[in-house]
């Protein structure tokens, strides 16, 4: 059962009742990323996200996380590009606290002395990503593609832009994006929505609403070549990124069987190609959709003496599906693994909770499991291959880092 | 031949559930174990053969890893390619994987596809190819997978670690190595098979939606056929311990830390456990709190509990920029030897609870519970219901886990470290 609610400030609160489940999974979603951000305060919203859990006037950085302990929660947060998530999963007895402190920790302090502690944990974040695999290949790939547009600043930002940030800086982007009409109170599992909206009132019915605009028309985008040199690492690692259905865009299913048929971890183009032979340790592909704006990003790692080979059977690849398009059984295997995994994956409030929250700042609306079904059963070859011809794939910004110090460009 | 079934009634969020435990050993030696959980649309199973990478011969390091490749590449009347589209068309995802002890074969898929998976992954155990002209794209696969570990710095670094900790062979690499690898024929993946894949050790894992009956008589005549031969033990040599700096050129220094603790079927584990959870489960977990929270000196710090069968320890892990390497290894190891002065009422509170909500959750899981079960299975021959599991957490005191923690004070550390500068470990390692 699905509910909803919007309270005079803007705050919406969403509910999707599942009163046979084990756990009821809450979190706030704002609507604000890197993608709200300048250069000169890149990293900001994660930072932000960090501080949210240092503390409010009514709780110390040490109270919340002992009560998020104390109701033996499994909480976190995430930052992406278009949304900062802070969420919970707890037994039902325990929604009243979840929400009493998430609803709290929304508002934070900001003090001095744990932002300067904090700002050496993010940036300890950024060299972990620097030691890892793909070695920025997709940051600097988004950049790439996205030129001077926010949808390719790095969501950890830089250490140069996190170190020069300020807490005043990060008070003006909280007042800037953290409106009550930004953000959305999601509810899955075994709620009580209506002691959900009770609670919202008293906690959240105060926030002062202000506007909290993005600019969410379609980017131009780059086709570009690049390759960096990691002596360091051992294997090379290639990432390609081209243009895709935007999150509105009812051809974002076709475009999703499509990357399944292509780039899947399993009896995909790609597996029988590189994965099944050996020829790669790792090949897949895998739409992501923003508001007004979409991708689909290749990822590819292989030893560097097969590197040029392997670009060039990328382009193979993608190159026979532009042209021969694909099969009505290679659409059924594809529709049989994405619907399989949709329904599992729906059995935890924990999961259900990203679907659809995700659902309602994207397109403001909620969709069921079996909708959501449908919509993929209803995918026909012509949808495909309608996609396919709207957005080539092989029309790419390619990046590749390793420790090759030359690379071909594919023909 | 023994069958066993439990079942409990128990209240958890104001819902009562009964939860049935059902175990079946079949005369050939395998063991059945399964949960159903006719709540869910799903089903997950996971086959435990006693195939690990402790047994590679000296010499060929990999091959069980290299067989665990090779043997689903056809069996019975399906080709490689056969037997990945006929489980995609079910919509069954399938892992494979090579630890200490096992190789194990799982999958996760729709409640009414259960059977007709279990029917693939069985034909794969009882009538495997070896397929001769699969032979070097299995290779290559396993190639792939040595290389790409070498990129992966926090996992070199426990690698490493284990290997001191654990000597040979518990200490293993799981890949092998290279020279191995380019050395294996088709004749040792099928002399490994002949050996390993046998049912008297092996266990088969089934949670979700399912009728017990019929699936005990389903894998009956699946797998009454497979029959069992006679392996000698492991053998064992001693770990070195002590403390070891790997140098390279890397934005962190990685650091691991073990020290010997008690493994899962100790009548103790659970004060152990209790005692690690209160080190690192949760934001207000002391390695959180006093290497990240309190000091900023990194991202990700945690300590856990590791078990083999006869053998336990804790490991922890840290990573950190060069130049406050050696502060968060020396505030990591004042928190692990100062754990042993004892925890506090607040602290295993909180532990209770976290603890008591992830027993409820994983029943919305059967891939968790399926783990569950064959990890019991393993470690005791006997699965806990809930009940049991939240007895044990409910008899927990402080009393109880500093009156362990008294009694087993840490030592033989092993220390591992990555990165630009070597680090002084001091008192702690000999």
């Amino acid at each position: 059962m699905f509910r909803e609610k919007k309270l005079a400030n803007g705050l919406e609160i969403i509910a999707e009742i599942n009163p046979n489940a084990y756990s009821a999974a809450f979190g706030f979603f704002v609507k604000t990323g890197s993608r709200d951000e300048t250069p000169e305060i890149a990293g900001v919203s994660h930072f932000l996200e960090h501080m949210v859990f240092k503390g409010t006037p009514k709780r110390s950085a040490a109270d919340v996380n002992r009560e998020l302990d104390e109701i033996g929660s499994h909480s976190n947060a995430y930052t992406s590009e278009e949304q900062t998530v802070y969420y919970a999963t707890v037994l039902q007895e325990y929604q009243d606290h979840a929400i009493d402190l998430l609803a709290d920790i929304m508002r934070p302090s900001l003090r001095q002395e744990d932002f300067d502690t904090e700002k050496k944990v993010i940036i300890e974040e950024i060299y972990k990503y620097d030691d890892q695999p793909p070695f920025g290949a997709h940051e600097k790939c988004m950049a790439k593609f996205y030129g001077d547009h926010a949808l390719g600043y790095s969501v950890l930002g830089s250490v140069e832009s996190v170190t020069g940030l300020t807490p005043e800086a990060m008070r003006d982007y909280f007042q800037q994006r953290y409106s009550p009409g930004n953000i959305t109170l999601v509810g899955c599992g075994q709620v009580d929505f209506d002691r959900m909206i009770a609670q919202a009132e008293e906690l959240c019915g105060h926030w002062q609403a202000f506007d909290a605009p993005r600019d969410i028309r379609r980017p131009a985008v780059h086709h570009e070549f690049e390759l960096i040199h990691k002596p360091t690492a051992t294997q090379e690692y290639v990432v390609q990124i081209c243009d895709g259905p935007e999150a509105t865009d009812p051809d974002r299913f076709a475009n999703r069987v499509l990357a399944a048929i292509i780039g899947d971890d399993s009896g995909s183009r790609f597996y029988w190609e590189f994965i099944d032979s050996g020829l790669a340790e790792y090949a897949g592909l895998g739409p992501y959709e923003f508001q007004g704006a979409g991708i689909t990003m290749t990822f590819l790692s292989c030893a560097p003496q097969d590197t040029d080979a392997n670009l060039q059977r990328l382009v193979d690849v993608i190159r026979k599906v532009e042209t021969d398009g694909v099969t009505q059984d290679e659409l059924d295997l594809a529709l049989s693994k994405i619907t399989s995994q949709l329904v599992r994956q729906s059995e935890r409030p924990s999961n259900r909770l990203f679907s659809v929250g995700n659902g309602w700042l994207q397109r403001h609306n909620h969709v069921t499991v079996k909708e959501r079904l449908e919509s993929y059963r209803a995918v026909t070859l012509a949808d495909v291959h309608r996609v396919l011809e709207k957005f080539p794939l092989s029309q790419n910004t390619t990046v590749v880092v390793g420790p090759l110090e030359q690379a071909q460009r594919p023909s | 031949m023994c069958h066993l079934t439990v079942e409990k009634q128990f209240l958890g969020s104001e819902q009562i559930v009964t939860q049935q435990l059902h175990s079946h050993q079949f005369e050939n030696g395998l063991v059945l174990v399964a949960e159903p959980m006719d709540w869910l649309e799903s089903a997950a199973f996971a086959v435990l053969l006693p195939a690990g990478y402790t047994r590679d011969p000296d010499g060929k390091l990999g091959l069980a890893n290299f067989a665990c490749e090779l043997i689903q590449r056809g069996s019975a009347d399906r080709d490689n390619r056969q037997f990945v589209e006929d489980l995609d068309r079910l919509g069954t995802d399938r892992s494979a994987s090579v630890a200490a002890s096992h190789s194990s074969f799982g999958a996760a898929t729709l409640a009414e596809n259960l059977f007709p998976s279990l029917q693939i992954f069985t034909d794969m155990i009882l009538q495997p190819h070896f397929p001769e002209d699969e032979v070097e794209d299995a290779r290559q696969v396993c190639l792939q997978e040595l290389f790409a570990a070498e990129d992966e710095l926090a996992q070199r670094t426990i690698q490493r670690l284990r290997h001191r900790h654990y000597g040979s062979p518990y200490g293993r690499r799981v890949q092998g190595d290279e020279a191995s690898i380019r050395s294996f024929s088709r004749t040792d993946a099928v002399d490994f098979f002949r050996t390993h894949y046998r049912p008297d050790k092996a266990i088969l894992s089934v949670a979700g939606k399912f009728e017990w009956p019929k699936l005990k008589d389903h894998i009956g005549s699946l797998l009454s056929e497979w029959q069992s031969v006679e392996v000698p033990d492991v053998t064992e040599h001693s770990p070195v311990f002590g403390y070891e700096h790997i140098p390279f050129e890397s934005s962190q220094t990685h650091i691991a830390v073990a020290f010997p603790s008690i493994p899962y079927a100790d009548p103790n584990y659970f004060q152990a456990r209790g005692a690690v959870g209160v080190l690192s489960d949760g934001m207000s977990s002391r390695l959180f709190t006093e290497v990240r929270e309190n000091r900023g000196l990194c991202y990700t710090v945690y300590a856990s509990c590791h078990s083999l069968k006869q053998r336990g320890s804790v490991v922890a892990y840290s990573s950190t920029s060069t130049d406050r390497a050696q502060e968060t290894l020396d505030v990591l190891l004042h928190e692990l030897t100062h754990l042993f002065e004892g925890i506090e009422q607040g602290e295993l509170d909180r532990l209770k609870a976290r603890l008591k909500s992830s027993v409820v959750m994983q029943q919305e899981s059967c891939a968790a519970r399926c783990s569950s079960l064959a990890s019991d299975w393993y470690h005791l021959r006997h699965m806990m219901t809930m009940d049991e599991i939240k007895g044990i957490i409910d008899g927990l005191t402080c009393e109880s886990i500093n009156h362990y923690l008294a009694n087993h004070p840490p030592e033989r550390f092993t220390v591992v470290t990555l990165g630009e500068k070597q680090l002084e470990v001091g008192k702690y390692v000999s």
